[in-house]
Parts: C-alpha cells; structure tokens; sequence
C-alpha cells in the first residue's frame, strides 16, 4: 500500500511541477526579485529586499510605467548559489518572461553571467557583481551600475590620501584589507594592489572565513602589525564581529572603512557607541529617511498597511540601496519604453537597450524624490557603471552621518584595469567585443 | 498478481546471477531507463531540467560514490565535497591548461585525481575507524578550501578565484542546451551507476562488504584491509570526483569553492543515509529526497497557502520547508532506519504476496 500512496504523491507532484506555469497576463512587466530573508545574512537581505519590493509597489501606486502595472515574485535563495541558480531558471519564464534580475551575491552574479546572454535577459548588480563588467562591449547583459567594488576600493585610498594630507604621505604607510573570503572579498585586491604600487604603501590582507564569526587571529595580526588603516570588506554578522574585536584589541574604529555591505545599521547597531567613529563607503546614498521618495513610501504604501517591512526600516541604508535598485530596474523599463513604445510591456533585450541608454540627471533625480540622495547616471554601450561617485559616512552612535564631501573613482587607474580583465575574459569565453556600430543597433 | 516470479525458472548460473533476476524488474528499469533518455528531453520543460533533473543526476552520481565508501566499505566520510571540488578544479586545469584536451578526458582525469587525493586522506582509515575516521576525513575538506581559496595557480589567478568554462563540446556535439547537458549526465550516470552495481558484486564489491561488516574476521580469511580499505577510498573518490567536475562544468560553468563546502559533504552524507546505507538505488532515493523535496516544497508551499487564502512570505516558506524537511527526516529515520531502499524493498516483499498477504 505505502508504495501505491507514494506512487499518487508523486503524481500529484509531478502534476503539479508540469503545469505551464506561463499564464499570459495582460500588460504586467514581471520582476522576478531573488532574496534571502534567511540564513546567516538574512538580517542585511531582507532590509534590501524590503526597499526593493516597497518601490515596485509605489510605482504601482502611482499608475505603473506609463500605465503599465509591475508584478513581482520573490524568491529565496539564502544566499546559496545554487539556489539562486534554481531561483532563476524558476522565475526567468514566469509571467511573460522575467524583465531583468539582481541577484545579490557576487557568486550567484558569476553563475549567471554565463546564463544571461543565453536567455537575453539583463543582470542589474548595483554596487557589486564583477568589477570588470563595466566594459559593455564585452559584458552585453552585465550592468553593475552606480559603482563597483573597485570603485569602492580606489575611493577609499582617495579618502586616506585626503586625510593624510596628499597622496605622497601615503608611501610607507600600511594599509590592511580585512575581508570575506569569498569572490565577494576579493574583488577590491587586484585595486589595492595596483594603488600600493603606484602609491608606496603597504597592503596587508586578511582574510576571514564565512561567514565571519571567528576572528580572534586576524585582530590579532591586526594588533600586531599595526597598519595605519584597516579597510572593512565584510557582510552580515562578519562586520559587527570586527567591530567588537576592533573594540576589544583596541584598534581605533575612526582608522576604520568598510565597503558599502559593511556601512549599515544592523553592522554596527548592536554594537552601538564601541562602533563610534567607524567609516563607511557609500555608493551615493546613506541612510534617507527624509527623502521625498521615502515620504512618498510612507504615504501611498505604508499609510495603506501595504508596506512589506516594519515602519522603523523605511530610509535606512540597505532599505534604499534595495529601493534604488529597483528604481534603476524600472528607469530602464521607462527609457525603453521611449524607443519600442509607451504603455507597452517590455521584452529583456529591450530592457537590455533602456539601461544602456539610461540617462538620468539632476533634474529627473530630483523630480522623483531623490533629491540630495543620488547624482546623476549616464550609461552608454561601452560603461555599464554609468556613475562612480561616492561619499563617506561615519557612525554616531546612533545614526550615519556623512563626513566627506564627493569623491569620483579615478578612471585613468581603473579603465585600463576593467579593459585589461573583461578582454581576458573575452579572450577566454571566444567572444567579440561590440564595435561601436553595433552598439548603436 | 502482476508482481510474481512464478514461472521464471532459471536453467543457468548466468540467469541466476543476473543484474535484475526478476522478469518485471528487468523489464521495468529498462523502461525506465529508455523513458529517461527518450521520453523526459520530450516532455520536460527547461525549468525542470535545468533546476531540479541535472542536480538530481550529478548529485545522485555523488551519493553513489559515497556510499561505495560508506556503504560498502564501512568508512564514515565527511570529506567528499572536499572530493568533488579535487574533481571539479583537476578537471578544470586539465582542461583550460591543456589546448585540445577532450571534454570526457578531462574530467576522468578530474575524477583519477580526485581518486589519488581520497587515497592519501584514506591511509588514516587503516588506523583510526569510526567516528574518529569521519573527523580525519573533515580535514580532506578544510585542507581543499583552504587550497582552493588560497593556492592561485588552481584558479588560474583569477582574482576573485571564480573559474568557469564554456563551450564544452564532445566530437562536434555541443553541449549548451539543458537537453544536451541533461542527456550528457544522464548518460555519465548511466554507465557509472552500470558499473558501481556490478562492482558491488564483485570479489572486490565482497571484500569491502567484509571489511565492512568485521574486519578482523576479514583479515583472518584472507582479505587485505590495506587495498580493500584504500581500493574503496579510491573508487569512491573517483565517483564524487567526477561528479564535481559535472557540477562545475556542465551545472554551475562557473564556480567558487564554497559550491564545495562542508554543507555539500554533511548533504551527501545525509543522502546515503536516508536513502539507504549499502544499496545502489538507495543513493537514487536519497538524492531525490534531498534534492528535489527542497524544491517541491518551497514551491507547493505557496500554492497550498493561497488554496486556504494564508498569503505566506518569502521568510515564511523557507523557515516552514526546513521544518517539514526536517521532521520528514526524522518520520523516515524512526520508521525505516535503514532508509528508503528498505522500504521500497519492503513494499516490493509486500506486492509479491498482495492481494493475498499471509
């Protein structure tokens, strides 16, 4: 008997997984959204996730893309690559066919990065991903926009230099990268190792195994060698862990930077006032809870109990790292939409056009509530970053507040570098860069 | 009534001993096996192939490979994600280091270095057993991290030490499409899991079943604890060393070393022990339940909730799918501690005598 059950489960489950899971929608762009609101770093992701999700819903409530209305689903991926892997193949046919993805893992952008061209649909990494990506030419589908890891890392050898008083106070000095061992970490070291060159100074790395609660050693190394800077490339419960062992060894938090996913509330929250003074790169925006976009949030989601997260979370830096990315998403549906028609739904290889040709300034900033949040950002065929402009916030205790004025990332450093990678990958892959005619297909 | 042996007589030693004795089981698996190679690239779509059929098959080949070890030969392993990504990496230099290298080649050479890697981390099996064993073999996997993370050469200095490969082809056929990746597997699979059976039945497949069970009464007729104990450690490496090297080349085609971490080695282990410890098709079931129930219930989950109108979160789905895993663990453990085999082989026990049971 039990096999006979077994036999009509699985039927029921087989039936189940065979059902066309495509039902045509009428004019819904569908936005698949890969999450983790589990696992080791769920207290960062879901705080994205929110951001992310409430955006798609004011755009909703303020009458969709020209009309037309979002779907979206989420999907868990824990931060697994494999997961995320499943969650792609899961949702990239759903609904009409998924309009881009943001996968939110360094791995999980390298697995797709060999899947999107294949499928045509884009990969929005803003902030993260593989630096070398910029270069459109070669990386069609990748779009890391608004700044990389290696932006991050040269801004803040820009940031030392300014407080050391000019690049040439920088030769001999050490500077150590503590970091997530994972392609994530190792993103930045090629830069640093590039700056330490031209610049005298000395990189130490050290690395921490995940997810990072175990770093007795490395402070320890840190304590011992003294470097003049210690640079903070960590995420989830590995950042708190340094700041308390940085309290505990003594390190002073003011010589501290860490990278964007290191420069959030729940980093350094439960540490408090021992995470005074601790730095942190921002790619653009910090924490806004007085944006208008962020009042608009509260008032046609919140106001109505739709929001997705708790109230306190809105304007906080990963809600609007999250937030911003979705808005990216969309800019690109909407600028798209400029050139195959408005009011229409569109397919990912249109997209893939939009965010090429996305071109936002100032003005267009400021009339969607992002005053004072973000600057401009111009893409084009050949940079996919399409911005690199980044400040610097301190922690007060209690809140971020921005210490720096503007940096932009040297291009005359990074350019030749993203060349030089993305045609080895090129090179590697048998692929052939876009010409500039080609670009303007 | 359909499942009785009753009148199949076997005239000769070679019917006895054959692979499947009984007529219908014969019949069965090789419809089975035909329905996979022909029937499933018919029918499935994309998603199902790509997300839930190759893990399946990649992981069912490492399971297997597992089990030989743990199994058959008695030797408690926590190191074969360790020995998938020796797979995985060997396969990868040999093939991007070496212009011209055929596919299939560079991944039994994956798998061959794979083998010599579980030798050398075996020869503590020969004094240490047990619990004490499993510990020794968690260093294989602490060891392969560390080196994969750290040794740039095996990742040929990339800088974020992500490798990958692409256009992966076998004399002409390129294999880029799921169904050619599917097919490819599945054929891997195929041959692999053809020869694990057989080799179980073998003098060799005896010895470890020996060592397994007693070893110094093994010893004492005769048997070499040193080559049963390191022959085993060496073919089980090899299984779960090309099954890394699928996993990275034809799932994932680019990969870190955490898609090997000791998450993947506590999983594979888990495999064969729900799945059934000394059996072949146990490795099958094992994988299934872990692979595939994962999925089915993360996406069933939802659709049962909108069914009773709960609209559950994200959060919500993935916390309540590792409950229901689980306990389903635990439900299979209590009722059939020798795991799923066991119970298929119990309900076949059953059929034989259905509807007239004793």
């Amino acid at each position: 008997m039990k096999s006979i059950k077994l036999a009509v489960a699985g039927a029921a489950i087989a039936s189940l997984l065979s059902t066309p899971n495509v039902i045509a929608q009428a004019k819904e762009q569908f936005f698949p959204v890969l999450v983790y609101r589990t696992g080791a770093y769920a207290p960062n992701g879901s705080q994205w996730a929110n951001g992310y999700v409430d955006y798609l819903k004011l755009v909703n409530a303020k009458g969709g893309i020209n009309g037309v209305k979002i779907s979206f689903e989420e999907c868990e991926t824990a931060y697994a690559t494999d997961r995320g892997v499943e969650c792609y193949e899961r949702l990239k046919g759903k609904n009409g066919g998924a309009t881009l993805f943001q996968p939110l893992s360094t791995g999980v952008t390298f697995a797709l990065t060999e899947k999107a061209p294949v499928d045509k649909i884009p990969l929005i990494t803003a902030g993260y991903g593989r630096s070398e990506s910029q270069n459109g030419a070669v990386f069609t589908w990748n779009f890391p926009l608004l700044g990389t890891y290696w932006v991050g890392a040269e801004v803040a050898i820009q940031h030392i230099a300014k407080k050391e008083g000019g690049v040439a106070k920088l030769k001999g000095r050490k500077i150590a990268l503590v970091y997530h061992d994972s392609p994530y970490g190792k993103e930045p070291i090629p830069v640093l190792q590039e700056l330490a060159r031209n610049h005298g100074f000395e990189l130490q790395l050290l690395p921490v195994a995940h997810p990072g609660v175990e770093q007795k050693a490395t402070w320890l190394q840190v304590r011992q060698q003294k470097p003049d800077y210690v640079l903070l490339w960590g995420w989830g419960v590995m950042n708190s862990t340094a700041l308390r062992e940085a309290q505990s060894t003594g390190y002073p938090r003011e010589k501290m930077i860490g990278i964007w996913w290191a420069g959030a509330e729940p980093d350094v929250k439960d540490v408090a006032e021992g995470a005074k003074g601790y730095n942190a790169l921002t790619l653009q925006h910090g924490a806004e809870p007085n944006a208008k976009v962020v009042k608009d949030l509260r008032e046609l989601v919140y106001a109505k109990g739709q929001g997705t997260g708790p109230k306190e979370d809105v304007g906080q830096v990963l809600y609007m790292r999250g937030l911003i990315s979705a808005m990216l998403g969309v800019e690109g549906v909407r600028k798209a939409q400029e050139r195959y028609g408005k009011g229409k739904v569109m397919s990912g290889e249109q997209v893939r056009w939009g965010l090429e040709n996305l071109s936002l300034d100032q003005k267009t900033l400021d009339g969607m509530g992002f005053a004072g949040v973000m600057r401009p950002v111009q893409t084009s065929c050949l940079d996919h970053m399409g911005s690199s402009w980044v400040r610097v916030h301190t922690w007060s205790g209690s809140k971020w507040e921005f210490t720096s004025d503007w940096y932009q990332a040297d291009e005359k450093v990074l350019r030749p570098m993203v060349m030089l990678a993305s045609s080895k990958y090129a090179e590697e892959k048998k692929l052939k860069p876009r010409t500039p005619e080609e670009c303007k297909k | 009534m359909l499942y009785r042996e009753n009148g199949q007589f076997k005239t000769s030693y070679a019917d006895d001993q054959q692979l499947f004795p009984i007529a219908q089981d014969r019949w069965s698996i090789l419809a089975l096996t035909v329905f996979a190679f022909i029937g499933i690239p018919l029918l499935v779509d994309e998603y199902l192939l790509r997300a839930i059929l190759i893990p399946f098959l990649i992981l069912s080949l490492a399971a297997l490979g597992v089990n030989i070890l743990v199994g058959y030969c008695g030797q408690i392993t926590l190191g074969a994600g360790a020995f998938m990504a020796v797979g995985a990496y060997a396969a990868y230099n040999f093939h991007s280091r070496l212009p011209g290298m055929p596919l299939v080649l560079s991944m039994l050479l994956g798998g061959v270095t794979a083998a010599l890697v579980g030798i050398f981390f075996g020869i503590p099996s020969l004094r240490v057993r047990g619990l004490y064993l499993a510990v020794a073999t968690l260093a294989a996997q602490f060891f392969t991290d560390w080196v994969f993370l750290r040794v740039p050469w095996f990742t040929d200095h990339a800088a974020s030490g992500s490798v990958s490969v692409s256009n992966l082809q076998i004399l002409g056929w390129q294999i880029a499409e799921p169904v050619d990746k599917y097919l490819f597997c599945l054929f891997w699979l195929t041959v692999f899991a053809l020869l694990a059976k057989n080799m179980t039945r073998s003098a060799i497949g005896r010895q470890w079943m020996a060592i397994r069970d007693m070893d110094v009464a093994a010893e004492v007729i005769g048997i070499r604890p040193l080559f049963a104990k390191l022959s085993a450690f060496a073919v089980s490496s090899f299984y779960v060393g090309t099954a890394g090297a699928l996993w990275g080349f034809i799932h994932l085609s680019s990969w870190e070393p955490a898609a090997f971490s000791v998450d993947r080695s506590f999983q594979l282990l888990f495999m064969v022990i729900i799945g059934g410890l000394g059996s072949i098709m146990g490795s099958f079931f094992g994988a299934a339940f872990i692979v595939i129930l994962p999925i089915v219930l993360n996406q069933f989950l939802p659709a049962l909730g909108r069914l009773v109108g709960l609209n559950i979160s994200t959060a919500g789905v993935s916390h309540a799918e590792l409950i229901i895993f689980g306990s389903l663990i635990i439900f299979f453990l209590i009722k059939e501690p020798h795991g799923i085999a066991r119970l298929w082989s119990t309900g076949k026990e059953k059929l034989r005598l259905w509807p007239f049971p004793h």
